[in-house]
């Protein structure tokens, strides 16, 4: 494999000092695992781990429209008090996910937005065009800072010991940040279903907080063990569980659509799926005998094919559980259903996420 | 017990160690680092008859599934009960305790194919 036509992230020499096997991620050279997926997802549930992902979006909108403009092109409200972050979707016309992002404000004039790596040219672009009636600008700021997510029970305490102040900053709340002689945010958010914070600095800072992470024992993890602990807290990823072919209301999300507010991009669309109903949801899947459910396998109930799974994994907690698009009829708690498996019928139950459950 | 000079290998990563007509079959140590913290192994049944380079077995690791090819053409006649509650013994002893399945060959010549140990590192290089 050739890693010279792949974007490299700041971190990317120390990801592969620290014994990260480094793959390609939708174009960008990211580790999938240093010393092994089940380890590391152990350190996250039990102790503190840590991730590189500087290769997330972040996107700046400025000026006098910057709240409504963000109201109007989020579908979950988006709170303009200086500190509070929200999770939302940025939607088609037709009410379709391009985008799951979290909007911050900074002050009631300026926003920032931490878009999914794969999205942010999109995401940047469907910002312009939809602001032309907004007095607002819009930057991409991606390739400015690096990024890490430092998550577990522990996170806090080993945070604590290079900024003092991290425990205040409130859950998918933000804080301005002065680390290393440089000026960066940190948001008490992640994709891993335990408390912990997301930190960013710039670019040719960030290498220094890897390092005093590492020196301090924070356990490096990779992209295999983010994707099982993400999928075990029920959180979408987009491109798999969501994309531009599915509403939120299909991807089980209808908590993040607003009805209620004024006006929003695909609120039109929505309004009218809403009250026909859905035909297909995303749903869990916990497997009853051994195995290991993948995206693309094919799902069965009486008989009769009615759903494709989108995520799979073996989960150290759970062991084969899976998400996956199910005919609204069989997408019920408790049914059982067979999931296609290397040519088996493998039993497993309907479930809804998250699969594990914690305080945050 | 099956150490990796009294094996032979295929190119697709599987070891075959015989004794008569009955060959043991693994994966070799490289190959159980690729594929790394092995969760499941779905074995092939006890009588199943099996084809030299085809897929009879399923190695699932957490983030990947990867397929096992008989080395050797004959008739499956014992798996290795102990990977069913503990499949991370193919990661700690591939050449040993962590054994996949035995074949009763029915053409030896097939085994005498397959890699040395020196041959089979040399294609690891590559």
């Amino acid at each position: 494999m050739t890693h010279t036509d792949l974007q490299k992230t700041p971190l990317c020499a120390a990801c592969e000092a620290a014994g990260g096997k480094m793959v390609d991620f939708h174009g960008w050279l990211l580790p999938v695992q240093f010393a092994g997926i089940i380890a590391e997802h152990k350190a996250v549930r039990e102790d503190a781990g840590m991730f590189d992902v500087s290769h997330m979006g972040q996107l700046f909108v400025e000026g006098k429209d910057a709240w409504p403009f963000l109201q109007y092109i989020n579908c979950n409200n988006i709170k303009n008090e200086p500190g509070a972050g929200v999770y939302s979707h940025i939607l088609t016309e037709k009410g379709t996910i391009i985008d799951d992002a979290i909007s911050f404000c900074l002050t009631p004039e300026k926003f920032l937005v931490v878009v999914n790596a794969a999205c942010t040219a999109e995401d940047f672009a469907w910002f312009e065009k939809q602001s032309k009636n907004f007095d607002v600008t819009v930057r991409n700021e991606s390739a400015r800072w690096g990024m890490i997510a430092v998550q577990g029970p522990r996170a806090l305490e080993q945070v604590s010991n290079l900024l003092p102040k991290a425990p205040e900053v409130a859950r998918f709340h933000i804080a301005e940040i002065e680390l290393f002689g440089a000026k960066g945010y940190l948001t008490r958010t992640g994709y891993t279903g335990e408390d912990g914070v997301e930190i960013m600095l710039p670019s040719d800072k960030i290498a220094q907080l890897w390092d005093a992470l590492l020196k301090q024992g924070v356990t490096p993890c990779g992209l295999g063990a983010r994707d099982v602990l993400r999928l075990e807290a029920g959180y979408l990823l987009n491109g798999a569980d969501a994309d531009q072919t599915r509403t939120p209301y299909e991807a089980g999300c209808g908590w993040v659509v607003k009805l209620a507010k004024e006006n929003f991009v695909g609120k039109e669309a929505l309004a009218a799926q809403k009250a026909q109903g859905v035909n297909e949801k995303l749903i869990g899947f916990v497997l009853k005998s051994p195995g290991v459910p993948r995206a693309g396998c094919h799902v069965f109930a009486d008989g009769a094919e009615k759903g494709i799974l989108t995520s799979g994994t073996y989960s150290p907690l759970f062991k084969g559980i899976a998400v996956g698009y199910l005919a609204a009829e069989a997408a019920v708690p408790g049914t059982e259903v067979e999931i296609e498996i290397h040519g088996k019928r493998v039993k497993a139950e309907v479930v809804k996420p998250p699969f594990y459950k914690n305080r945050v | 017990m099956y150490n990796e000079e009294n094996c032979r290998f295929a190119k697709t990563h599987e070891w075959a160690h015989m004794e008569g007509d009955i060959a043991t079959v693994g994966i070799s140590n490289h190959a159980q680092e690729e594929i790394s913290d092995i969760v499941f192994v779905d074995l092939p049944k006890v009588g199943q008859q099996v084809t030299a380079g085809q897929n009879c077995c399923v190695i699932e690791s957490v983030k990947s599934a990867s397929e096992i090819y008989a080395p050797v053409s004959g008739e499956v006649v014992e798996v290795n009960s102990a990977l069913t509650n503990d499949p991370a013994l193919v990661n700690r002893e591939p050449h040993g305790n962590g054994w996949l399945f035995k074949i009763k060959m029915t053409a030896p010549t097939e085994y005498e194919n397959l890699l040395d140990l020196n041959a089979y590192k040399a294609t690891l290089n590559k």
